[in-house]
């Protein structure tokens, strides 16, 4: 026991440490493409009217005058002293911005995992026990259908029949701007439900409908598709035909002995779908008006917002690699026969 | 004309074993409804994209402001745009765009991939790890926000973002062609090959690139299409292809204020996007049942 536990530690340190790593690498290389675009973020904030003068009054109180690797470990000692800088588009700090945006992101993403789980794992059953019959034909043609449609297509396709056509959902943003809402998490459906506030887990719920069904499409496809050959797999075992031979009903051999151990590799591959869902979160969140991470971005990337890309991107890879370090531990708590420390 | 045949008499009997494993390739390829289907679409969207200019009714830039935002009618089957230009002609157009962007990023991706990757996992040890700690830094990206990173810092513009595209999923192919570079490296054949003295150039060149290759295809299939959409979302966001440039992403991204009112300007090029990279991913999935013996018999 002891053993495999410093196993484990080992391998969590290494894995922490390269993370680290990665981040490094990763902040230089958005840092230093800031040199190589032409852009002049000073003039930009400076305004339109601004004379030469106060563009340069500007840049030194930002900074930009010294030399790039002198901006640079200003920046890493501001990183460490929690200070981002200051998202130009927005005009406010790019911590702040981010506290707001994230919980919206993550309200987003765990709605549509749920969504995309679900109906994932039971797209990936039928189509497995209906082989080759036009069930499993139709099952596969819509779980493709989540990689080949354009995410952005598929929102404004949400949009035009369920808000221009139906009047159903609303057509972004996150809550009714009249109804007011005390935030505690930051997530609206949560904070809602705490503050026992009908209307605006309501409204909340029916602003995040259209955005979360696009988002779980994406990873749909592959939860489906994983389950679907997993589930194939699991049913030509011998524990299966044991199980039948016994007469258990076909109900209860697929679901108790067959889904279960099926289920295995689609745990990871939901943690894997985790980084689709962020990319994926950034059209959607772009075309629903959703103000989280994704909207963010696209907004700081273009008007080529250098402080508030680098703090975006390294919160965003952040997020990925502790979501990936999380799946591969659990791999080997819910698989015993994986080992994470051999790669 | 004797010697011909005799060339391909003979060629057909030392390639015995190859001409009929395709054979038997092919016939479960057909098999496949889906996957026939696939082959057909990609075959189709190339013939269109060589044929555009003569089979397109107007050219793809022009400005005819009389014949703004007519909804679809028989002049105009997919309709008019913002500029007065006849989308289904634009459609037709567009499809060259997405088989350059998608073909070339393919091209450069995987010229890098094939040999880093064969290498990568036929040396293994330092030079693997390196190589490999490498391709991680990129794949702690969501592919579309390195694309964004990159598209954005070089400036809007199709080129730019065609090497974005390419710099986004050259690592991605990397550990692809590794991990079957790996297993290559333990058969049998490779080691019969260095048993009879083959240097390590001559054995990546000649037993591991050749057995990755069916991989390969259906990787750079499925890839292919990851392309196209990715390429579609930085028009769409204004990063790639700029104005007047038939690109679908682009397409759907100037219909996409209109989109309440006339959806035409947009759902026209989005459901060409979306035929083109169900295609080539039906094409993909086809390939791989065939290509990998395991998935036959199943």
């Amino acid at each position: 026991m002891d053993v495999i536990d410093l196993g484990m530690r080992a391998f969590l340190i290494n894995r922490i440490l390269w993370m680290a790593l990665v981040l490094v690498g990763l902040s230089l290389i958005t840092f230093f493409l800031a040199f190589v675009v032409p852009a002049d973020p000073a003039r930009y904030f400076a305004g339109p009217h601004a004379t030469n003068a106060q563009v340069e009054a500007l840049k030194r109180q930002f900074g930009l005058d010294r030399p790039p690797y002198e901006q640079y470990l200003l920046y890493v000692w501001r990183l460490f002293h929690g200070d981002l800088g200051l998202a130009l588009h927005t005009r406010s700090p790019v911590l702040e911005d981010l506290a707001v945006r994230v919980p919206a992101t993550m309200e987003l993403a765990i709605v549509s995992i749920i969504i995309g789980t679900f109906v994932g794992v039971f797209v990936g059953v039928i189509s497995a026990i209906k082989k080759d019959t036009v069930i499993d034909v139709i099952a596969r043609v819509f779980s493709l259908g989540g990689v080949a449609l354009p995410g952005f297509f598929l929102a404004l396709i949400m949009q035009y029949i369920f808000y221009s056509q139906l009047s159903w959902f609303p057509a972004g943003g996150r809550i009714d701007t009249d109804i007011p809402l005390q935030q505690i998490t930051g997530l609206n459906l949560l904070d809602s439900l705490l503050t026992l506030n009908l209307p605006a887990f309501l409204s909340s719920l029916q602003h995040v409908v259209l955005p979360a069904l696009c988002l779980s499409y994406i990873s749909l496809a592959t939860i489906a598709r994983v389950t679907r050959s997993s589930m194939l797999e699991v049913l030509s075992q011998d524990y299966i035909k044991a199980a039948r031979s016994k007469g258990l009903s076909n109900f209860v051999v697929i679901y108790k002995h067959a889904l279960r151990n099926a289920l295995i590799p689609t745990s990871t591959v939901i943690g894997l779908t985790f980084g689709n869902i962020l990319g994926g979160a950034v059209l959607i969140e772009f075309v629903f008006r959703w103000p989280g991470l994704g909207m963010y971005v696209t907004d700081s990337f273009l008007t080529v917002d250098f402080a508030a890309i680098m703090g975006t991107t390294l919160l965003i890879v952040l997020i990925y690699l502790i979501v990936n370090l999380c799946v591969d531990v659990l791999y080997s708590v819910i698989d015993p026969r994986v080992n994470v420390m051999q790669k | 004309m004797n010697r011909v045949r005799s060339f391909i008499e003979g060629w057909k009997v030392r390639n015995r074993s190859r001409i009929r494993e395709f054979r038997l390739s092919l016939h479960y390829f057909l098999k496949s409804p889906l996957a026939v289907a696939g082959l057909l679409i990609t075959l189709a969207i190339v013939v269109v994209a060589i044929l555009a200019p003569f089979i397109a009714p107007y050219p793809d830039v022009y400005v005819d402001l009389q014949n703004k935002y007519l909804p679809p009618s028989w002049a105009h089957p997919f309709g008019t745009d913002d500029m007065g230009r006849d989308i289904f002609s634009r459609v037709l157009y567009g499809s060259r765009i997405t088989l350059e962007v998608g073909g070339a990023v393919i091209l450069v991706a995987y010229s890098i991939a094939i040999p880093l990757g064969s290498i990568a996992g036929y040396k293994s040890g330092r030079l693997d790890n390196l190589i490999m700690r490498f391709t991680d830094m990129f794949l702690a990206f969501p592919s579309i926000i390195l694309a964004m990173a990159f598209a954005a810092a070089l400036g809007p513009g199709i080129l730019n973002a065609m090497l974005a595209l390419a710099v986004t999923w050259w690592p991605w192919a990397t550990r692809i062609i590794r991990s079957q570079a790996l297993v290559i490296k333990n058969s049998y054949y490779v080691q019969a090959a260095k048993a009879s003295g083959g240097s390590d150039f001559y054995i990546v060149l000649h037993h591991v690139i050749p057995n990755c290759l069916g991989l390969i295809m259906v990787q750079a299939s499925v890839d292919f299409g990851w392309t196209v959409l990715v390429a579609a979302a930085l028009g769409f966001l204004g990063l790639g292809a700029q104005s007047p440039s038939p690109d679908w992403g682009l397409m759907v991204s100037i219909g996409r204020i209109y989109f309440l009112t006339k959806p035409w300007l947009s759902l026209f090029p989005g459901i060409a996007i979306f035929v083109t990279v169900l295609g080539v991913n039906l094409l993909g999935d086809g390939l791989r049942d065939v290509l990998d013996p395991r998935l036959r018999r199943r």
